[in-house]
């Protein structure tokens, strides 16, 4: 009886998936995608929340990647278990279960008035580096600690120091697995709409610098639903948006492929 | 200390957290010989072979007493670069353990570390540590496909050429044919008996067919202490200790 789960699962998703294409597709065009929304996005296209989804997820993997990427070797090859990374690995439990909501608010406060950013795409992307940080360290972690102690013991015995046993044994091989662990996070960072309605903004300028405010296409999908704007162009960013991200992990699934079957 | 003493291990115990694995070894190990230590297992042969250049310091919880001598230094002086120290004394695993990357890369990864970049030295360098290692003719014409795709047998003389290509003094041999067959094995063994004119060698035999065959002195290892050590002929036709003596006749172990 236990296909019943996976069948349900599949139904619910295939039924989400295709109600949204359903509506969406049609109003997809070359236009859709090449014009900026016009009067609150009742008319035009979507390039602008493209274009703000696009940045804002760059400056947060920019962002996230070295740190988490970082934090997880030094947790792996560095410590050893103890009261250090124990405290650390609970600190990072905890911003895993933080509902996404509250980084938006800690962005707002901090980012955003504190530091005096604005509502921005450097504020947006920190937040949500900041929300996907724990999952780019878990997974890293996870890859880290699926290496063989013998590949290490080998590059001790070679005359290896532990930073080049770092960089040329361990991160090579465990590179897959932390990528996908930075797919999540881009995956992530694409729909999240809470953190970044309150630090990024929700302007339909196309932005010219780091500190323009922006709208990613899902506070766009949001804001045309809720306001009652034109749930048409609302069903065209949501099949936009699941398009976008089912492009990114197929490229993604290519590219680590291409990766581990070169290392063979 | 005599000059061609190239080891000397001085009341050297060893432990992992409370469990003991070496007791108040002593030995010393002569310049260009090949040196075996056989005994049963968890006899403390690894953990001497890996005190030798102090990859046991990467295990957690483990400490040392007495000390150990190349060439006269004490390798556990804390001056003692650790990377120099590895350098010199080569190690050989009992699994052969290729790095997941090309034949080429796997020979010239430790040269890299020590900052060898010169293309030229580097192909050289292959060349040289595969023909030493009799895996040169095997191999010569795909250096760029991946060290996993090589057999057992030649993932050990790769493992073996990985370590010449640094030129070493001493080469630590952990059971260097336990996974291979008889004609890997023999053509390891003849790559060990030409090697030691420029190397000192330390093996953990296969066997103890494997120590005879080749070793010039050998130790007995038995319950982490050195039983008894000696020329191979002289300890395995009359040895002086009880327990050697049922070791090698197979009465135990």
């Amino acid at each position: 009886m236990i296909w019943m789960a996976a069948l349900s699962t599949m139904t619910v998703m295939a039924l989400i998936i295709i109600q949204v294409l359903s509506e969406g597709l049609p109003v997809l065009s070359l236009r859709f995608f090449l014009e900026s929304p016009r009067s609150m996005g009742r008319e035009g296209g979507i390039l602008s929340p493209i274009i703000g989804t696009i940045a804002l997820t760059i400056v947060a993997i920019i962002v996230a990647t070295p740190l988490g990427v970082g934090t997880a070797i030094f947790l792996g090859e560095y410590t050893r278990e103890g009261k250090v990374s124990r405290v650390i690995r609970f600190g990072i439990g905890c911003l895993a279960g933080v509902p996404s909501i509250i980084f938006g608010l800690f962005g707002f406060v901090f980012f955003v008035i504190y530091l005096n950013m604005g509502w921005s795409i450097l504020s947006g992307g920190l937040a949500l580096a900041a929300m996907i940080l724990p999952t780019i360290i878990c997974t890293a972690e996870e890859a880290l600690r699926a290496i063989p102690y013998a590949l290490r013991e080998v590059s001790y015995s070679l005359g290896g120091t532990r930073w080049q046993t770092v960089t040329r044994t361990i991160l090579p091989n465990a590179m897959p697995g932390i990528f996908t662990g930075i797919i999540l996070g881009v995956c992530r960072s694409i729909e999240e709409t809470a953190v970044v309605i309150l630090t990024a903004g929700s302007s339909l300028i196309i932005p010219t610098s780091l500190f323009s405010p922006v709208r990613t296409m899902s506070v766009h999908f949001y804001i045309l639903a809720r306001e009652g704007i034109s749930m048409e162009m609302a069903y065209g960013t949501g099949a936009a948006l699941i398009l976008l991200v089912l492009l990114v992990n197929i490229k993604a699934n290519f590219l680590l492929n291409r990766y581990v079957r070169k290392k063979r | 200390m005599s000059p061609q003493n190239k080891i000397i291990v001085w009341e050297f115990s060893f432990y992992y957290d409370s469990h003991q694995a070496l007791k108040m070894v002593n030995l010393s190990i002569r310049a260009n010989e090949i040196f075996a230590i056989f005994g049963p297992a968890r006899s403390g042969k690894t953990t001497l072979l890996k005190s030798l250049n102090r990859l046991t310091d990467l295990v957690y919880g483990s400490s040392h007493t007495g000390t150990i001598l190349l060439d006269g230094d004490d390798i556990y002086d804390p001056k003692q670069s650790l990377t120099q120290l590895r350098r010199r004394v080569g190690i050989v695993f009992d699994l052969p353990i290729p790095l997941p990357m090309s034949i080429y890369d796997n020979v010239v990864y430790g040269p890299r570390l020590r900052g060898t970049t010169q293309k030229g030295l580097l192909d050289e360098t292959v060349e040289k540590s595969l023909r030493s290692a009799v895996l040169w003719e095997e191999v010569k014409d795909r250096l760029q496909t991946s060290a996993l795709r090589l057999s057992g047998g030649q993932q050990q003389r790769l493992c073996i050429a990985r370590i010449l290509a640094l030129e070493p003094e001493v080469l630590l041999l952990d059971e260097p044919c336990s996974g291979l067959d008889p004609i890997s094995t023999t053509s390891i063994e003849e790559t060990l008996t030409r090697l030691k004119k420029e190397y000192t060698i330390i093996l953990v035999p296969h066997n103890i067919q494997q120590a005879s065959r080749v070793a010039d002195r050998c130790g007995f290892f038995l319950n982490s202490e050195l039983i008894e050590e000696g020329p191979t002929y002289q300890l395995f036709t009359s040895p002086k200790d009880q327990r050697t003596e049922d070791y090698i006749t197979g009465r135990f172990g």
